[in-house]
């Protein structure tokens, strides 16, 4: 109920300036069709609109941003988008008598900062429309309020306007900047990547190679020197899958029983329990990953202590077995999960209505029946979302896998471990092996399952559609 | 491991404590009874220290690691056989090979700074994501969910790039700026627990505020702010720990050890050229820099938990 005086109250200054505008909205389109020749001016000499209604300081700024923008354009910005066409003219570097008889170096061209200026550019018109399209409005605003009210708005009202109807322009300014530059940017920068020849044997120098890389790691002969082919995909993919369900759901479920063990009646020293369990969380998640790594090597100590008790012979092969490494890795991620799953689910579980399991005893339900038919479906209905994400987090388990087991026991001639996620798989290939262009598909591959998956599960969660029943 | 049938055969015992008390349980119970929740109860203890040793003996290993003299990394006894406190001395002193004093002063640096400006990002997004109503509010929440699936490994190497680029690689203070840059830029994406609870605030607070002539601006600073203290501590720790938990950005962007942060340093201890000598360092600087960061998550908690039940009490 409160929700539609929120929205009204959004509303309200919107309702109230309209009908000054003379019914023509602030689109485009009006400004070009109603607009005057400054308004349309506006579009070729941006700012020009706002000069002729006496809004100086913003005219000038806008026609600042322009010159500059034209300026940069003309003297770096077309020859860097235009260097996007060919990558790596020169592919190699050496020295030679040119045609003067001059002595001279030539360097190999360095694509990877071709690429990444043009992208670059790429962003930055993008962003110059957008001033250019805020422009005309401006200049089309700035024209019908002066015709209805005699006079336009002037810096000191845009700025009252900043601190209050259009805050969230002011307030998300930054932070919006910052997205795109450190979050946006390197994924299209990466992305980009993926299409063309930049791998190890081409570091400096590399052309545009259209989809060759996908079609390199989606055959099954796939290329011996990348180390990738499509079985080998395939087996990464499925562990990966594999890995996140037993990730998530036997910490869920582990954790839940630890958590109701705690709970139970006669259990005495709850809250120590619950301190004991919770410690693991406060180390830093790589000392503890790495600390146990070295306790699980070949010399390591529990290796050293079984064979001093006499229990074993040989050293267990935590992480030279295929089969150990991946049961290894998955029940030392219980160490690090099963604590969180217990900090979350104690609360939930001591919320359950209490009538609920009193209405089911009397009905002559015995234990298991009141879990599966009362504690586990208030479970789950409160606590979906957080297996969603944790879903999601555990397919990106990077510190886990890379620190614990580091993809081991590795084939030769695969670049992938059996115990490589896709997000380490991706990782080696790009930072250890220098193959940036089969990384980047990897990657990709990795984006569209996550992206698909999660915004469906996301829009079919209750807390995404009732977000606003919460005010 | 099926440990909750085993540990819990019984019908009554595995349920929570709140509602045991109104249940017919509570009623006289028979000897045979008595003896099987005996049974029931010691098992229950018995499993769940077997357990909680399980989880304890990392920790309590390398903490005893941090103090013995022998510096090699693999023993043969759990304790060590002669405990000395030089690995502690040694680890701020020796900086001719690592130098820990330094990656500790840049770590300080670095997370004081992402500290602030995630702060003021997150604050400021999560303010209009809660409060403003605006064209592109759903396209840009569905974005940053989105986004926030990706981690910052997967564009790594274009992030270096970048910096590269921008020319922030290759100098000491240019690393430090970059990495402050990579860990707070993007963080306005990570609004979403801000915004959860900026929405338990009553929305007749800002109307009544907005009705005295407050602009939205105002209302941000004046009313939602003090309100938001729980939450605005939480995400300073948050922020605060993100360059000592991260090893996986820092280990790409900075190349050279002058570079370092301390959980770079504390990995690179354990590379095969130094693990011989630094093993028992390492295991001193694990327990140095654990410490303040235990410390700091149980504040974190305290003041997430306390925000949770809601902003606005009464």
């Amino acid at each position: 109920m409160t929700q539609t005086v929120v929205a009204e109250r959004a509303d309200a200054p919107r309702r109230a300036t309209r009908p000054s505008q003379g019914g023509g909205g602030t689109g485009l389109g009006a400004a070009f069709t109603h607009g005057d020749a400054f308004t349309r001016g506006s579009a070729v000499v941006m700012g020009l609109g706002n000069l002729a209604r006496r809004q100086y300081a913003k005219g000038a700024m806008f026609l600042v941003v322009e010159a500059g923008f034209l300026y940069l354009l003309v003297t770096r910005g077309l020859g860097q988008l235009t260097g996007l066409g060919n990558l790596g003219p020169v592919t190699k570097g050496g020295q030679h008598w040119d045609a003067d008889g001059n002595y001279v170096n030539v360097n190999p061209t360095n694509s990877v900062a071709r690429l990444l200026y043009g992208v670059a550019w790429v962003f930055a018109i993008v962003a110059f429309l957008l001033v250019w399209a805020s422009a005309v409005r401006s200049a089309y605003r700035a024209q019908e309020l002066a015709r209805a009210t005699g006079r336009a708005p002037s810096l000191r009202d845009d700025v009252r306007e900043l601190g209050d109807e259009r805050a969230h322009q002011s307030l998300l300014a930054l932070p919006v900047v910052g997205i795109v530059v450190f979050t946006i940017l390197p994924l299209v920068f990466m992305i980009s990547m993926a299409f063309t020849t930049f791998d190890k044997n081409h570091p400096v120098a590399f052309q545009w190679a259209g989809l060759s890389n996908f079609a390199t790691v989606l055959s099954p002969a796939g290329s011996a020197a990348a180390g990738v082919s499509l079985g080998l995909f395939l087996r990464v993919l499925a562990w990966t899958l594999v890995w996140a369900v037993f990730a998530t759901f036997l910490n869920f479920f582990l954790g839940m029983g630890i958590a109701m063990l705690i709970l139970r009646r006669g259990t005495r020293l709850k809250g120590m329990w619950r301190a004991l369990f919770s410690m693991s969380i406060a180390v830093p998640q790589f000392v503890s990953l790495l600390v146990i790594n070295q306790m699980l090597q070949d010399q390591g100590i529990v290796n050293q202590l079984l064979k001093n008790w006499g229990l074993i012979d040989h050293s267990l092969p935590f992480f030279t077995d295929a089969w150990w490494a991946r049961g290894t890795v998955i029940i030392v991620n219980l160490w690090i999960g099963i604590p969180f799953t217990i900090m979350q689910i104690t609360g939930v579980l001591q919320n359950v209505p209490g009538e609920l399991y009193e209405a089911a005893r009397l009905d002559g339900a015995n234990w298991w029946q009141l879990y599966r038919s009362v504690t586990l479906p208030y479970v789950f209905f409160v606590l979906t979302p957080y297996l969603i994400v944790t879903f999601t987090a555990n397919i990106n388990n990077f510190n886990v896998i890379y620190l614990l087991s580091n993809g081991a026991p590795t084939r030769v001639g695969e670049s992938a471990g059996q115990t490589d996620l896709l997000i380490t798989w991706l990782y080696k290939l790009t930072v250890d092996q220098g193959n940036y262009n089969v990384g980047a598909v990897i990657g990709i591959m990795t984006f569209v399952v996550l992206g698909v998956t999660a915004l469906i599960t996301y829009r079919n969660s209750g807390s995404y559609k009732n977000e606003e029943e919460l005010q | 491991m099926t440990a909750i049938p085993q540990a819990t055969p019984q019908a009554s015992a595995i349920l929570p404590d709140a509602p045991a008390g109104a249940s017919p349980a509570s009623a006289p119970v028979t000897g045979g009874e008595r003896r099987r929740r005996f049974v029931a109860d010691t098992a229950t203890h018995v499993f769940l220290g077997v357990l909680a040793l399980a989880w304890l003996i990392p920790i309590v290993w390398i903490f005893m690691e941090s103090f013995n003299k022998n510096t090699l990394p693999f023993t043969t006894t759990f304790f060590p056989t002669e405990y000395t406190f030089g690995n502690y001395t040694k680890l701020f002193t020796d900086t001719s090979v690592m130098n820990f004093p330094r990656m500790f002063m840049r770590t300080l640096v670095i997370a004081v700074f992402v500290c602030a400006i995630q702060l003021i990002f997150v604050l400021c997004v999560g303010y209009v994501m809660s409060r403003l109503r605006f064209r592109t509010r759903r396209p840009f929440m569905n974005t940053a969910l989105v986004l926030g699936m990706f981690p910052g490994i997967m564009a790594v190497i274009a992030i270096y790039f970048i910096l590269k680029a921008m020319g922030l690689t290759g100098s000491s203070l240019g690393t430090m700026v970059g990495l402050i840059l990579v860990y707070s830029a993007g963080s306005g994406a990570g609004f979403y627990v801000m915004k959860g609870f900026m929405d338990t605030i009553p929305a007749s607070m800002d109307e009544a505020a907005v009705l005295d002539g407050c602009t939205r601006w105002q209302v941000f600073t004046k009313i939602i702010l003090p309100i938001t203290k729980p939450m605005l501590v939480y995400q300073a720790i948050i922020g605060f720990l993100t360059p000592w938990l991260d090893f996986v950005l820092v280990k790409v962007i900075a190349r050279t050890q002058d570079n370092y942060t301390v959980s770079l340093g504390l990995w690179q201890m354990l590379q095969k050229e130094y693990i011989a000598e630094w093993y028992t360092r390492f295991a001193a600087g694990a327990v140095l820099v654990s410490i303040p960061i235990a410390i700091l998550f149980i504040v974190m908690q305290r003041f997430y938990q306390s925000s949770m039940t809601g902003s606005v009490k009464g």
